[in-house]
């Protein structure tokens, strides 16, 4: 194929364009990352440098040292570990029954499910929920409401269905029942599929304050960014992270370390799972 | 008529006989397959229709302070009554129109640019920049909107970079976040930001199922590159465009509570507060909850009826739908 002149100039522009979309990408996440380095004087002298000239470390030294935040780290990488491993379980447990034909609960389920995607009680009658099952200010407040995402499931039911029946015809032969097959066959077929919903439960609860806002009054028991949230919004930022020795450094240089370390795990970790983030992305756009 | 009778008695005996015969493979035959749906069933039924069975208290006048079904049983019927004092009152208006409007805008700006951004992608022939290109777009996908919103209140502050830029210009600092003026702008901006490199992958994906061939036609008859663009690549993504665009609909009521509520502030309610930022200040901090229940179900009706209508449209003008 010849490329003409036209082309030559839409083909640069376009790189151009993309070079800018990349720029607008990153520039506030490295801003934030060089400002949270960065000395208050500086700071204030040079709103619009990217990169410290001598780098301050007070804002991480706080932060670190401060035992509000350290829980509410802990809290939520609990809640990350053992609600994705929960949702994983009960989804796939779900997913199953959900993907054999032959299943004649299946219709009555699947409608049951996919009519939560387009209809809630809404806030107000979750909230009440919660409070009847006396839910609130326990750790299970962030693993039980969200146990099975209908999206997820439906992801994970279409994977399931991509199976060739033929290897689970084969092992009824032998004697093998639904369970068996379900963890020794229909499971480890499916571990990818299993890592891209994983993934995304896993994104979900890290990421996910207003829980935290609704049902936890317990500062102890905050997730990371409902903290933050915390830190950002108030002014009296030293109340919300408490630190007993340090010193204390600007509010901004506290937020900043902040939003750097409640982000830095998932920065580091998308970049290895994206695989399976655009997998998951796809599979379940195909209709329910 | 007695040779009827007979026959419909047998007919029913033989029916009666199946109809039991199926509920005992019913459970005979699936039980282990209903024993691995039994914990989801009951997820479902508790946390999902729970709250919907919640829904009652829109018609009542719940009292408790705390929740508990006796309260909700206890509680008077008032009929419509919230429904009529929402709808009445000087709040519908404001939030009816700031949900339009911002629906509408990011109809109108959030929907086109990924389409855009996958179709200029795509046009990227280095395959590790369009790699990088797309890894960088994906990350704040990541990031929570409690970071987002702290990224850019940190840019768009009286102290941050935009204002030094603008005083560079000789401009007197500007509050943008507490600014009606630029605040929808701010909630347009970020979702882009935030959303346009995910949604880049179902185009990207329908796109790259395109034939190379039907390309190469085109340019032998003399189509430049926009003419390709336009009837090449745009009808060979109609189809997912038309799903996304049912899906878009189906949040015109609003599903940026998120967004909102870690952006906005008082100063700017008049141009972003949304129903279920209401529903939260009202509700959940007011404690008024069969009022809010009534203005939460009155929302999730409208979105429900509107997800019902596209996608009957939709199949009316050929395309397979949704459900």
């Amino acid at each position: 194929m010849r490329i003409t002149k036209g082309e030559r100039v839409f083909y640069f522009l376009n790189h151009i364009f993309m070079l800018l979309v990349c720029f607008v990408m990153l520039y506030p996440v490295v801003y934030v990352i060089g400002h949270s380095m960065m000395g208050d004087a500086e700071r204030a002298l040079h709103p619009l440098r990217l990169f410290p000239k001598e780098l301050d470390w007070s804002g991480y030294k706080y932060v670190l040292s401060s035992s509000s935040i350290w829980n509410s780290y802990l809290v939520t990488i609990l809640r990350t570990v053992i609600g994705t491993l929960c949702n994983v379980l009960f989804t796939a447990l779900l997913a199953y029954p959900l993907s054999k034909k032959d299943y004649p609960a299946r219709k009555v389920l699947t409608v049951l499910v996919t009519f939560t995607m387009w209809f809630s009680g809404g806030m107000v009658a979750n909230f009440l929920l919660i409070r009847t099952l006396g839910l609130n200010n326990t750790f299970w407040v962030y693993i039980l409401p969200h146990l099975i995402d209908p999206f997820n499931l439906i992801i994970l039911r279409n994977f399931f269905m991509q199976i060739p029946d033929s290897l689970e015809e084969s092992a009824r032969l032998d004697g093998a029942n639904d369970f068996v097959i379900f963890t020794r066959i229909v499971l480890p077929l499916s571990m990818a599929s299993i890592a891209t919903i994983a993934l995304f439960y896993a994104v979900f609860h890290w990421n996910t304050w207003w829980d935290s806002m609704l049902y936890v009054s317990d500062k102890n028991m905050w997730t990371i960014q409902y903290l933050l949230q915390q830190l950002i919004a108030n002014s009296n930022v030293y109340d919300f992270a408490a630190a007993s020795s340090v010193e204390k450094p600007p509010a901004e240089a506290i937020r900043m370390a902040c939003i750097v370390v409640s982000t830095v795990p998932i920065l580091c970790v998308y970049p290895f799972v994206q695989k399976y983030f655009v997998k998951g992305v796809l599979v379940g756009s195909i209709k329910g | 008529m007695a040779k009827n009778t007979a026959r419909a008695g047998a007919a029913n005996l033989a029916q009666r006989h199946t109809f039991g015969y199926r509920v005992k493979t019913f459970f005979t035959r699936y039980w282990m397959l209903h024993l691995m749906v039994l914990p989801g069933l009951i997820y479902f039924l508790v946390f999902k229709y729970g709250p919907m069975y919640g829904l009652i208290i829109a018609f009542k006048n719940y009292k408790g302070a705390v929740g508990g079904v006796k309260a909700i049983f206890g509680s008077d019927w008032v009929g419509l009554r919230h429904f009529k004092t929402f709808l009445t009152s000087t709040q519908f208006p404001r939030l009816m129109r700031n949900t339009i409007v911002l629906s509408l805008l990011r109809l109108a700006v959030c929907f086109p640019a990924p389409i855009i951004l996958a179709i200029l992608l795509n046009e990227v022939r280095i395959r590790w920049y369009k790699k990088t290109v797309q890894t960088i777009t994906y990350m704040p996908y990541f990031l929570s909107w409690v970071v987002v919103s702290g990224l850019l209140k940190i840019l768009v502050g009286t102290e941050g970079p935009l204002n030094a830029l603008l005083g560079h210009f000789g401009i007197e600092p500007i509050y943008f976040m507490a600014s009606t003026k630029y605040f929808r702008a701010l909630l347009i901006i970020s979702e882009i930001w935030k959303t346009v490199g995910y949604g880049t992958i179902v185009y990207l994906a329908a796109i790259s199922s395109v034939d190379v061939e039907l390309y190469e036609a085109a340019q032998i008859d003399g189509a430049g590159k926009l003419k390709q663009i336009l009837h090449v690549t745009l009808p060979a993504i109609s189809e997912i465009i038309a799903i996304m665009l049912i899906l878009q609909v189906g949040r015109i009521m609003g599903d940026n509570f998120e967004q909102i509520y870690t952006m906005y502030s008082e100063a700017v309610y008049e141009v972003a507060d949304v129903f279920d930022t209401y529903i939260y200040r009202t509700g959940i901090i007011g404690s008024n909850f069969s009022y809010t229940t009534a203005v939460s179900l009155f929302k999730s009706l409208i979105s429900l009826a509107l997800i019902l209508l596209t996608n009957k449209a939709t199949k009316k003008l050929g395309s397979s739908g949704l459900f």
